[in-house]
């Protein structure tokens, strides 16, 4: 028995809802950042559901692709937040504002 | 020889070049050795042409020697390229002759000064200039020589450009040629237009073929005459010429006596084809002339400094020059222009001894009784002022009376009678100055008889050469009436230039009376001077007191230079500062200093939504997003 593609889309929604409530809530770099990685993530099981339903392979290697920023994006941005920490003693993005016009 | 006439202009054009890029690293002694050798070699080939000139008499004239191709554009082309004829031939040796002289004198007058080399290079240039004017075969490469001698002009007038006179007088003799170069370059796109070259065989051979004549030759012919009056200091653009004395002495000398005020005269002789199909332009010139000769002579009457009557003087003499091209007697002009370069360089130079052993007083109310003190200066000064007076058997006499005779043969009597009055007046101021100067109780201040002494020899022997030619250069030109081979000068000039049409044949007592009307003229004019100046000292005063009105309105020159200030530049003055206050600072500022503003205002208003918040960032792309998605699905 297979699970019907419809669930995956209305599960991937969710969890992309999540994220965007995530990234307004959270308060601190950290969190917001693991915010991304859900919508990120929501976006590829999106994709993975479409390959499966259509037997599309290009929809995988644009997970992949997704994948492969995602861990770039993680490297960058954790060595960001780490520097920012350092320098401020503080990773709240309400205290982060100098590049104000 | 026939093939070294083109490289004449060379020399000094290299010269200038060097001494303009090198001058620093060359000593005092080796610039005066390159500036004037170099002009001595012009000189020399000039004479080997004008040798081969005289030899060749076979061969076609004018020799042409095209160096390349100039300007090529459609159907519009020009040459760089030389003509070499009898009346080159005679421009060039007086240029580089009297230039050769000049250029040894300032080496004396100079020596003291702190930018000698820079003098020198500007005066190779205006010599290599001069030469392309009078070389050229055509008039594109003309109008190079003829605004290239009008910078010269400028860089020397102001060359000790610290005074505010003297880098104003510069700016004056500039913008006024402006004007003048005007109508020169009218005539020259109408002449290109009209025959499609400017070539002067082309342009004569037009004018004999019937392709120019009636009004549009008068048209082009009074156009190019402007250009004449401006560079030649004619009526009405002479003013600059007075003021072109605040250069050194030399410079006057040279450029504005001897060589570049004649560049119009050349032009006019050399365009003697055009200038003679035309009788309304050539009563122009010849009224212009013999107005301006008469109308110059009655302002060095009163002038006090010594440079400003020589400059007035000139200025008149010019206008002799004038009267005989307007009355066809191409050849007088050119023969006063020849016997002028010679008698006015040689009184600028010795006025410029005078000033020099006097600490730089122009001021004849300050000299006095000089004679004694500058021995070597007076001899030559008196040739020249006996030889612009015309007395007899000196250069003047033979060149003003053949003008003078011409205009009365070609029944124009006023202009004779003009002529004449001019003489009498010319003898007079020039009398005068030599009584001022050389005769009489001292006037010197003490300061300037503590220096006083005769310039050294390196001045005295190129005026002692000048004096001599003063002397003698009349004698290739001989009235007609000793002989019909006489005028060696006119049979010398006659391939070049058309004889004058309809003479009034004039009987051998005619001109007789002529030649002593002219002799009369001069000594009436000396007579007077020695009245006023010598026997009776007070006469002149007496008689300015008696007529103020008249004494001061030439005292001041007719208020000339006030009239145009007030006529043309107040106006032009009062119209910029309008323009500037009320369009360029409004207008042309006020639409910038706008849009400034505007961009600025624009860029305070987006700056607030930069907040430097991510997560306002992060609401604004969900906002796009959404918008995006609403847009796509609705």
């Amino acid at each position: 028995m297979t699970v019907p593609t419809g669930y995956f889309f209305v599960l991937s929604l969710i969890l992309f809802v999540l994220g965007i409530v995530a990234f307004f809530v959270k308060r601190d770099l950290i969190s917001q950042f693991m915010a991304i990685e859900v919508m990120l993530n929501s976006a590829n099981l999106a994709f993975l559901a479409l390959a499966r339903e259509s037997h599309f392979a290009d929809a995988q290697a644009v997970v992949f692709f997704v994948i492969t920023v995602a861990a770039a994006e993680a490297a960058i941005g954790l060595a960001i937040v780490l520097v920012i920490f350092r320098r401020r003693k503080s990773i709240r993005t309400a205290d982060l504002s100098s590049l104000k016009g | 020889m026939k093939d070294l006439f083109w490289l004449i202009p060379f020399p000094s054009a290299a010269s200038a070049l060097v001494l303009i890029l090198f001058g620093r690293l060359l000593s005092r002694k080796w610039v005066t050795i390159q500036a004037c050798g170099t002009v001595f070699v012009s000189f020399l080939l000039g004479l080997f042409s004008f040798a081969g000139l005289l030899g060749a008499s076979a061969e076609p004239l004018p020799w042409v020697k095209v160096l390349f191709p100039w300007i090529r554009a459609g159907a519009f082309g020009a040459d760089f390229g030389f003509q070499f004829d009898p009346l080159s031939a005679v421009m060039v040796l007086v240029v580089t002759g009297v230039g050769f002289l000049i250029h040894v004198y300032s080496a004396g007058y100079m020596a003291h000064d702190r930018s000698y080399t820079r003098y020198f290079s500007h005066l190779n240039l205006f010599m290599a200039a001069m030469l392309i004017l009078v070389l050229a075969s055509n008039m594109v490469l003309m109008f190079v020589g003829w605004e290239g001698v009008g910078l010269c002009s400028y860089l020397l007038i102001g060359f000790w450009f610290e005074k505010k006179s003297a880098s104003d007088a510069g700016k004056k003799a500039f913008i006024v040629n402006r004007i003048g170069d005007a109508g020169f370059l009218l005539g020259l796109l109408f002449l290109l237009t009209v025959v499609g070259s400017s070539d002067f065989t082309a342009i004569n051979g037009a004018v004999r073929g019937g392709t120019i004549g009636g009004g549009l030759a008068t048209l082009i012919a009074l156009l190019l005459f402007v250009g004449a009056t401006g560079k030649s200091a004619q009526i009405p653009l002479y003013i600059w010429l007075p003021d072109a004395m605040e250069g050194p002495t030399p410079v006057s000398a040279l450029i504005h006596a001897a060589t570049m005020v004649t560049a119009g005269v050349y032009m006019v002789a050399r365009l003697n084809v055009l200038f003679s199909a035309s009788s309304a332009a050539s009563d122009v010139v010849g009224i212009i002339g013999a107005a301006t000769a008469v109308f110059a002579a009655t302002m060095a009457l009163t002038q006090n400094d010594i440079k400003r009557v020589l400059a007035y003087s000139t200025i008149s003499q010019l206008g002799y020059m004038f009267l005989g091209c307007g009355v066809g007697a191409y050849a007088a002009g050119v023969f006063h222009l020849v016997t002028h370069a010679f008698f006015k360089s040689l009184l600028f130079l010795s006025a410029g001894s005078v000033i020099h052993a006097l600490s730089g007083e122009q001021d004849m109310r300050k000299m006095g009784g000089l004679r004694k003190y500058l021995p070597r200066t007076y001899p030559p000064f008196l040739v020249g002022a006996i030889a612009i007076s015309g007395v007899p058997f000196l250069s003047g006499f033979f060149s003003k009376d053949a003008i003078l005779t011409s205009a009365f043969a070609q029944g124009k009597t006023t202009l004779w009678a003009l002529g004449l009055a001019g003489a009498i007046m010319t003898a007079f101021y020039m009398f005068r100055l030599i009584f001022m100067t050389f005769h009489g109780p001292e006037r010197i201040s003490e300061e300037a008889k503590a220096h006083l002494h005769e310039s050294p020899k390196v001045m005295t022997v190129p005026l002692a050469i000048l004096a001599v030619f003063s002397i003698l250069a009349g004698y290739v030109g001989l009235p007609a009436i000793l002989g019909e081979k006489a005028d060696l000068f006119r049979r010398f000039l006659a391939p070049v230039i058309v004889p004058a049409a309809e003479t009034r044949p004039l009987s051998a007592g005619a001109e007789w009376i002529l030649i002593l009307a002219s002799v009369a003229a001069a000594f009436a004019g000396i007579l007077i001077a020695y009245v006023f100046y010598v026997r009776s000292p007070r006469l002149p005063q007496a008689l300015a007191e008696r007529l103020p009105f008249v004494y001061k309105l030439l005292y001041n020159k007719y208020y000339i230079d006030e009239a145009v200030g007030a006529v043309v530049i107040r106006p032009l003055v009062r119209g910029s500062e309008l323009v500037y206050s009320g369009f360029d600072l409004k207008v042309v500022d006020g639409a910038l200093n706008g849009s400034a503003a505007a961009a600025g205002f624009f860029g305070k208003v987006l700056s607030l939504f930069q907040t430097g918040f991510v997560k306002d960032y992060a609401f604004a792309f969900l906002l796009g997003v959404a918008l995006i998605l609403g847009a796509l699905l609705f």
